[in-house]
């Protein structure tokens, strides 16, 4: 069994400031860590290699200074690391993050890809479900148990707003994660002597077979205007009466603001 | 103070630091009152590599020494001593197969020791034989290819969780100290069972209780060294130990001294924070040098023993002595300083105080302890005339 973890390097900090020239984070000053919903799919990925066997990739996509967050992961347990490093990547937005990532899962394949369900910094939620559509596999979001897994089927729970719905697919698939997922592990010491050790592999846009025009900014249909909290314009107005009154009333209402 | 680790020191000592932090502080009061056992933490004690530090690496470990286990101990115990307790307990358990098991015990019983799937017990303190040693009167008598152990021992810490116990039986009455051996019995041996699990003033989260051994039969082969060698395995055992217990007095001093020193700087009496109060900084001064002398002292000693020096009593003795006096003195000062609220279970130093004590007591009280250094000083002494 082949797993490919995608991970997010993100800055550790509640306090993100934005660089309000171009309305991007400043991540300088600020220290790094794993996307918290990311150790979720490294601890799920180590999970079923170690029920199936297999090798755990973990793959990222950013700045040299990346492989510090790759180095963490095989301290969990990962076997291998892979850092998509380049000039062309920068300035990516989800859609061209997620056609690099596809390139990448596609050249090292995976009979199953993990991601956490969205990256603390960013909030989208996008890139695991554009991912698969890159990769034309099938994907579910949101899994919070792994029911049963084996060489080409698997069965998990999608958690929903009430309850959670039972998913089955063929493989390969890719899977995002929720925290109710499972407890991640902490590193171990040989682990951790073996991330110091670990051969970091890298892949820029030639080796993963990129076309330049999908990359980085040039790629990016996504163009961040500004960025703000948006105001709360809390207005509220009960309608009473019986059923029936109350929909006549919410019917007039609809149509005084031009929505009906 | 910078002791200046090596890499892998350091990575020991912050693993640990975090596994402190993060899993056993948050639950260390409910496993105090509920005296539960922390198989929890002593899973992700075995998944982190911990279980196997001291234990050579063709074995499944991390082939480090008794100096790096003092700085997991060290971190464990500046959390919880209930937990470092149960986590030391299981290299006092290894130590005699370590020292003196044979090549065919080693490549049995330690990968299981090391990866954590098997947790170990020490056992030689009985009702009638604590600081006596002499005293034991279980028995192992050797019936054709296995020995038939008959006996109690008490307040064996691990005693229950353990799969694997280091015992020490009496072969042969008639040679006194010599005439005692060490065993490894392994639990569910028929005629091997448990008997009551003691209510504790403090380190309520680690397991103590009776063995108890009737005609519990044991393959010959389980005896560790030679038969009538069993002080001797006792006592080299604790030697290499005591430290560890050193190490646990650091760090239970410590995690209280932190505790204090934070409190200090929040309460607020006569218009300023009580650490700005000169009565209560000699208090914390004095807390920290002795805790800054002991921690020099158990790393010295500890580095000392690895190095597979001949005769480390005297300075284990010292180590372990001078550490967990400054332990006690260190806890009680600290629930001192805290005042009314170091004396509510709300804060953990009144817990830190009824663990700390135990440590004057296990592994040779600190009269032994002085005893052994005494002893030490005289033959040095007489050796020079």
């Amino acid at each position: 069994m082949n797993i490919i973890v995608c991970i997010k390097q993100v800055p550790d900090t509640a306090e993100i400031r934005i660089n309000p020239e171009t309305n991007t984070l400043m991540r300088e000053g600020v220290p790094s860590i794993i996307n918290p919903f990311d150790l979720h799919a490294i601890e799920a990925a180590i999970q079923i290699r170690e029920q199936m066997g297999g090798r755990v990739t973990v793959l990222t996509m950013g700045p040299p200074q990346a492989e510090t967050s790759l180095r963490e992961a095989v301290s969990m347990g990962a076997d291998d690391a892979v850092l998509l490093s380049d000039r062309a990547f920068a300035g990516s937005d989800t859609w061209a993050t997620s056609y690099t990532l596809a390139q990448a899962i596609r050249k090292l394949g995976a009979d199953i890809v993990f991601c956490g369900k969205q990256a603390i910094d960013g909030d989208t939620a996008q890139v695991g479900p554009e991912t698969a559509e890159f990769l034309d596999i099938p994907h579910i979001s949101y899994i919070r148990k792994i029911e049963e897994v084996n060489e080409n089927y698997i069965r998990v729970e999608r958690l929903m707003d009430e309850g959670y719905d039972i998913v089955e697919s063929s493989l390969p698939v890719l899977l995002t994660v929720v925290r109710e997922l499972n407890t991640p592990r902490l590193p171990s010491l040989k682990g951790k002597m073996a991330a110091k050790k670990a051969e970091i592999k890298k892949l820029g846009m030639a080796d993963i077979g990129a076309d330049e025009n999908n990359l980085g900014l040039k790629g990016s249909p996504t163009q961040v205007k500004n960025i703000f909290a948006p105001e709360v314009k809390a207005e509220r107005k009960m309608i009473e009466g019986s059923p029936e009154e109350q929909v006549d009333n919410l019917i007039k209402e609809l149509k005084e603001i031009k929505c009906l | 103070m910078d002791y200046f680790f090596d890499e892998e020191q350091i990575m020991i000592r912050d693993l640990a630091r975090q596994i402190a932090d993060e899993k056993v502080m948050p639950i260390r009061a409910e496993l105090d009152e509920k005296e539960e056992f922390p198989w929890d933490i002593m899973n992700i004690l075995a998944q982190s590599d911990f279980l196997g530090i001291y234990i050579p690496e063709e074995y499944g470990g991390m082939g480090r020494g008794g100096f790096e286990f003092c700085l997991a101990v060290e971190e464990l115990s500046r959390a919880c001593l209930g937990v470092s307790t149960t986590y030391a307990a299981n290299a006092l358990g290894t130590y005699p197969i370590l020292l003196y098991g044979s090549e065919e015990q080693k490549k049995k019983y330690l990968p299981d020791i090391a990866s954590g799937r098997k947790l170990v017990a020490f056992a030689l303190t009985e009702a009638n034989a604590g600081s006596d040693a002499a005293g034991v009167q279980t028995t192992a008598r050797l019936e054709g290819n296995e020995y038939v152990l008959n006996g109690t021992k008490q307040w064996i810490t691990n005693g229950g969780e353990a799969g694997i116990y280091t015992v020490i039986a009496i072969t042969d009455k008639s040679k006194g100290a010599r005439g005692a051996s060490a065993f490894i019995v392994e639990k569910d041996t028929p005629g091997f069972t448990f008997g009551k699990k003691e209510n504790k003033m403090g380190i309520r989260s680690s397991s103590t209780r009776e063995l108890i051994f009737e005609n519990c039969r044991i393959p010959k082969e389980n005896v560790i060294g030679k038969p009538g060698m069993g002080f001797i395995v006792a006592m080299k055992t604790l030697d290499s130990s005591r430290t560890g217990v050193g190490a646990q007095g650091v760090g239970v001093a410590q995690g209280a001294f932190e505790a204090a020193a934070a409190y200090a700087l929040e309460r607020q009496q006569f218009g300023q924070p009580i650490i700005s109060i000169q009565a209560v900084q000699h208090i914390l001064a004095d807390m920290a040098t002795q805790i800054e002398a002991a921690r020099a002292l158990v790393y010295a000693v500890a580095k000392f023993i690895d190095t597979k020096a001949k005769d480390v009593s005297k300075e284990s003795a010292m180590a372990k002595l001078f550490a967990t006096d400054v332990a006690m003195k260190v806890t009680v000062d600290a629930v001192q300083v805290m005042g009314g609220a170091g004396y509510m279970r709300e804060y953990p130093v009144e817990k830190m105080m009824r663990d700390a004590k135990i440590l004057q007591i296990y592994e040779g009280t600190n009269q032994i302890q002085r005893n052994v250094i005494g002893q030490a000083l005289v033959k040095e002494t007489a050796k020079k005339k």
